[in-house]
């Protein structure tokens, strides 16, 4: 595999410097002059970073391929800067065994766009009833270490202590859709005025604090670790910030498209805008960016939810809960945080890399953008601008949010491992990328 | 007006014009031919995804004595139970040749996206949409109190001054909604009578004052009692207790009833729980307009094709 | 745009008069006369017609108003109009001879469009026409029996009514 030379980007938003990479791994920062073979990137005005980890992607396969695959949710991931996807389980089969993560792993690995890190179930067919074989998925080829229910919440509480206590063992961590399913039956958007006139029934912010408020209590009891999936309100902002105060393991995330938009969206019911957790106030939007910056939100991960058009193109209360996002992410964030100057780069790359790896325990992130570390990487453009359409996805679904937005920032190029998944701003094809990803490293 | 989708939107003036041309509408029905032919040649479809025979009668109904052709499409047996989408039903009636669309769907928001999606071009009316709106059930209720108010001097009149009082579930009511916006619109005075298990959020912003016992509400004296239908299967997710519990502190008993003002007249929307939400007593009453808010139905539904599909501003251009 | 006025005040009573006097002369003495008149103007005409019968021979007419909106043949074609109100006296117009009356009878459309409309309410024993205003160009085989002034004019050109109950003033005006 030729090396790849990246002339003067700013590294982090910081000092400009040349990166070389060869053989899969970071050789030279600083001054680097190209070896012959080398392909160069003129990086003038483009920002480096680390590359992207999502820990909250759904790649629906097995059993959903006709809204995405593998190999077009890691593309879209590529798209966007991302190098590692950690993908639910809440697939056809549900990833309760580690027959299905072990699938799921091989189909990543041997597509090379991004590594995959499948997440275990936490309960067999994520239906509450019964532990899944954590420890087996733990022990698979596919290592997992985050196990989730997410589309569910783990709402029986004596099946969370479990859990929470059983995944210490191996080092996992539990990811709590939280959701008290009892509040909110038949939801369909935040429960506020908005609600009322509408006509929809209402998916009241008590519902996510309350699980929050009981999973954190559990999780000092017994001493383990608990991740809170897609925070939406500013109580559940300060049933976190409570908890981590006390000592509490807990980490938390935040969707981008939770940092932007809020529910004012569902007025005329266009269902591209139905999303579970659903969008909130604009005080919950101003929290949660808020939490971001002060760090008790720990990362920002997406949720890319793929769904077919026609499950958007109906009534709203037909329609399916989700929104895509690998491909929007950076730019989301780099327009709520980045431009409002509530985050530098440096903290990007905090939240978007290095802590979702480290939460996942997932290896190579631990050192961004330094000799020795794995070539991860990916390049922006923070000046460019783009009015948001579905043509700028690259995935198998189009339900995005931000048609008509504009958006800032673009990526140009995507390394993984040393292979090029992203350049200029275009997808490397796919047989190049697996064929590079079976002889690389 | 292209659309009637709810009357949140719907201005003074064209409330008012509503309201009028309906007493036109209503004229025919004592004429020896009933019908008008304003919509003749023109093809009025009926959407239901819902079943309501007593509104689809009365929009079939309101359609015919326009001389519109009228198509009826409901839900069951159809290919919209083999699994057909909203939008495509739709856009296959345009292609039949449909100039407007009463729409009714179990769906809030269904009849906005069928108005708003781009998937056709015609005159939505909405029929009621899941627990949203139901537009012309309040036009109709507003056009019987203000006939019960000014009698024949109702025309170009509105409802100023009215003090009307709403009973029920306003939570899961289309009707309530449709009518707190009109009632206010037309410049009346609305109470809300609901326990809070069956009140909305947000309702505190609405133009209406808002009520927790029956009694507060009648108290002062309106001029209109409105009682909701109360759905008995909400007791089981914990809505209210019983409907015994329900009936004596919301339902519109016979003691109720005989200690309102001489005049106060009694509305329903129908189909009416006797002995729940309202006593026999009051729905048989000479004061009850139970029978005349359906009469006025089909004179108010007449009256909104006509304004939205005769003239080229409305229908298909 | 001038208007050059036809008819003022004194010659629209004179009008009215002889013909109030022709309905009576060929009522022959006997059957209900009902005079409906086309709104907005038609309408005020009519009510001054009914008047003067009733000083004449009180008791043989009564009046009211027949809409045509929804009965016009151009609904189509132009903007949503609202009807006004239709109110035919309680006797009917069953057997009775009842007089149309508007104020200026042109293409003879609105005419047509008021026989459809009368079908609906009954059948009179006969329907005579009268208007105050006949300014030729008729479109349809339609003619009126009683007719305030015969005003030739250009299709370019435009007849005005105003009438005290409407605008405030008697006038008649064509403009060029």
């Amino acid at each position: 595999m030729s090396g790849i030379l990246i002339r003067g980007a700013s590294l982090m938003g910081g000092d400009r410097a040349d990166i070389r990479i060869a053989d899969g791994a970071i050789v030279a920062v600083g001054s680097a002059s190209a070896e012959s073979g080398d392909h160069v990137i003129d990086a003038d005005g483009l920002v480096a970073l680390p590359g992207l980890v999502d820990l909250h992607t759904h790649l629906r396969e097995p059993g959903g391929e006709a809204s995405e695959t593998v190999l077009t949710g890691t593309r879209a991931a590529a798209a966007g800067g991302f190098t590692a996807v950690f993908a639910m389980a809440n697939t056809t089969p549900v990833a309760d065994t580690a027959g299905v993560v072990e699938q799921v792993e091989a189909l990543g690995r041997q597509h090379g766009y991004a590594t995959v890190r499948p997440i275990g179930a936490v309960t067999v067919g994520l239906a509450g009833q019964q532990l899944a074989e954590l420890g087996a998925m733990a022990a698979s080829r596919a290592q997992v270490r985050v196990f989730s229910d997410d589309g569910h919440c783990v709402a029986d509480p004596l099946m969370m202590r479990r859990a929470l206590e059983y995944v210490a063992a191996f080092d996992g961590v539990v990811a709590q859709h939280a959701q008290e399913p009892r509040l909110t039956e038949g939801a369909q958007m935040n429960e506020g005025p908005l609600s009322g006139e509408l006509g929809l029934t209402g998916w009241p912010a008590a519902a996510e604090e309350s699980i929050i408020a009981r999973d954190v209590l559990l999780a000092e009891h017994t001493n383990s670790r608990l991740h809170v999936c897609h925070v939406s309100t500013a109580g559940s902002v300060d049933v976190v910030r409570w908890a981590k105060a006390r000592g509490i393991l807990v980490t938390a995330e935040v969707t981008p498209h939770h940092l932007l938009l809020t529910d004012e969206t569902a007025r005329d019911y266009d269902a591209r805008f139905k999303v579970n957790p659903p969008l909130r106030r604009a005080e919950d939007v101003a929290a949660l960016r808020a939490a971001v910056a002060d760090g008790t939100i720990d990362i920002v991960a997406t949720d890319h939810a793929p769904h077919p058009d026609e499950s958007k193109e109906c009534a709203w209360s037909e329609a399916a809960f989700g929104m895509v996002g690998l491909e929007s992410a950076l730019s989301v964030v780099q327009h709520a945080l980045v431009d409002t100057g509530m985050l530098d780069w440096a903290s990007v790359a905090r939240v978007l890399s290095t802590t979702p790896a480290h939460i996942g325990r997932l290896a190579g992130y631990d050192r961004p953008l330094s000799v020795g570390a794995p070539a991860h990487l990916t390049l922006v453009d923070p000046a460019a601008s783009r009015t948001w359409s579905p043509g700028e996805l690259r995935g198998r679904s189009r339900n995005t949010p931000y048609t008509g937005l504009t958006l800032p920032g673009r990526v140009v190029a995507t390394v993984h491992g040393g292979v090029p998944t992203v350049l200029d701003g275009a997808l490397v094809d796919a047989e190049t990328v697996a064929a590079a990803a079976g002889t690389g490293r | 007006m292209r659309h009637l989708l709810t009357t949140k939107d719907l201005a003074r003036d064209d409330a008012v014009r509503i309201l009028d041309v309906a007493e036109e509408m209503a004229a025919t029905a004592d004429r020896e031919v009933k019908k008008l032919p304003a919509l003749r040649g023109k093809t009025i479809v009926n959407l239901f995804f819902e079943d309501s025979t007593r509104t689809r009668l009365s929009f079939e109904s309101a359609a015919k004595r326009l001389s519109a052709d009228v198509i009826t499409f409901s839900a069951k047996g159809s290919s919209v139970s083999k699994g057909e989408s909203l939008k495509d039903t739709a856009q296959t009636l345009v292609a039949m040749g449909a100039d407007a669309i009463v729409v009714r769907h179990h769906a809030s928001g269904a009849a906005h996206r069928l108005a708003h999606a781009g998937w056709i071009d015609a005159a939505i009316i909405n029929a009621g949409d899941g627990t949203h709106e139901h537009p012309t059930q309040a036009l109709l209720d507003a056009f019987t109190l203000r006939r019960r108010l000014h009698g024949e001097d109702a025309r170009g009149r509105a409802l100023d001054g009215a003090r009307v009082v709403i009973v029920g579930d306003i939570l899961h009511s289309r009707v309530a909604r449709s009518n707190v916006w009109l009632l206010a619109t037309l410049g009346a005075e609305v109470h809300l009578v609901a326990p809070r298990t069956l009140q909305p959020a947000g309702i505190e912003a609405w133009p209406a004052t808002v009520h927790e016992l029956l009694d507060d509400a009648l108290a002062t004296g309106p001029d209109a009692v409105m009682m909701l239908r109360i759905q008995r299967e909400r007791m089981h997710d914990a809505f209210f207790p019983t409907e015994r519990e329900y009936a004596r502190i919301w339902g519109l008993t016979a003691e109720r009833f005989a200690a309102l003002p001489a005049d106060t007249i009694v509305m329903h929307p129908g189909p009416m729980n006797r002995g729940l939400e309202i006593a026999s007593v009051a729905a048989d009453s000479t004061r009850s307009t139970v029978l005349e808010q359906v009469t006025n139905g089909v004179s108010i539904r007449m009256a909104v094709l006509y304004l939205l599909v005769s003239g080229t501003d409305g229908g298909r251009a | 745009m001038s208007a050059r006025p036809v008819l003022q005040t004194a010659d629209i009573a004179r009008a009215l008069r002889r013909i109030a006097h022709e309905i009576l002369e060929a009522r022959r003495g006997d059957g209900r006369l009902v005079f409906l008149g086309i709104p907005t103007r038609g309408a005020a005409l009519a009510e001054r017609l009914h008047a003067i019968v009733e000083e004449i021979e009180p008791g043989v007419a009564e009046a009211g108003t027949l809409d045509v909106t929804m009965h016009r043949d151009d609904l189509g074609r132009s903007a949503t109009r609202a009807p006004s109100p239709t109110r035919i006296p309680s006797g009917g117009i069953d057997d009775a001879v009842v007089v149309l009356v508007d104020d200026v009878l042109f293409s003879g459309r609105t005419v047509r469009a008021a026989l459809d409309a009368l079908a609906d309410h009954g059948r009179p024993r006969a329907v005579r026409l009268a208007a105050l205003v006949d300014r030729g160009h008729r479109e349809l085989p339609i003619r009126a029996d009683f007719v305030g002034k015969n005003l030739p004019s250009a299709t370019s050109e435009r007849v005005f009514v105003r009438l005290t109950e409407v605008d405030g003033v008697d006038e008649v005006a064509i403009s060029s």
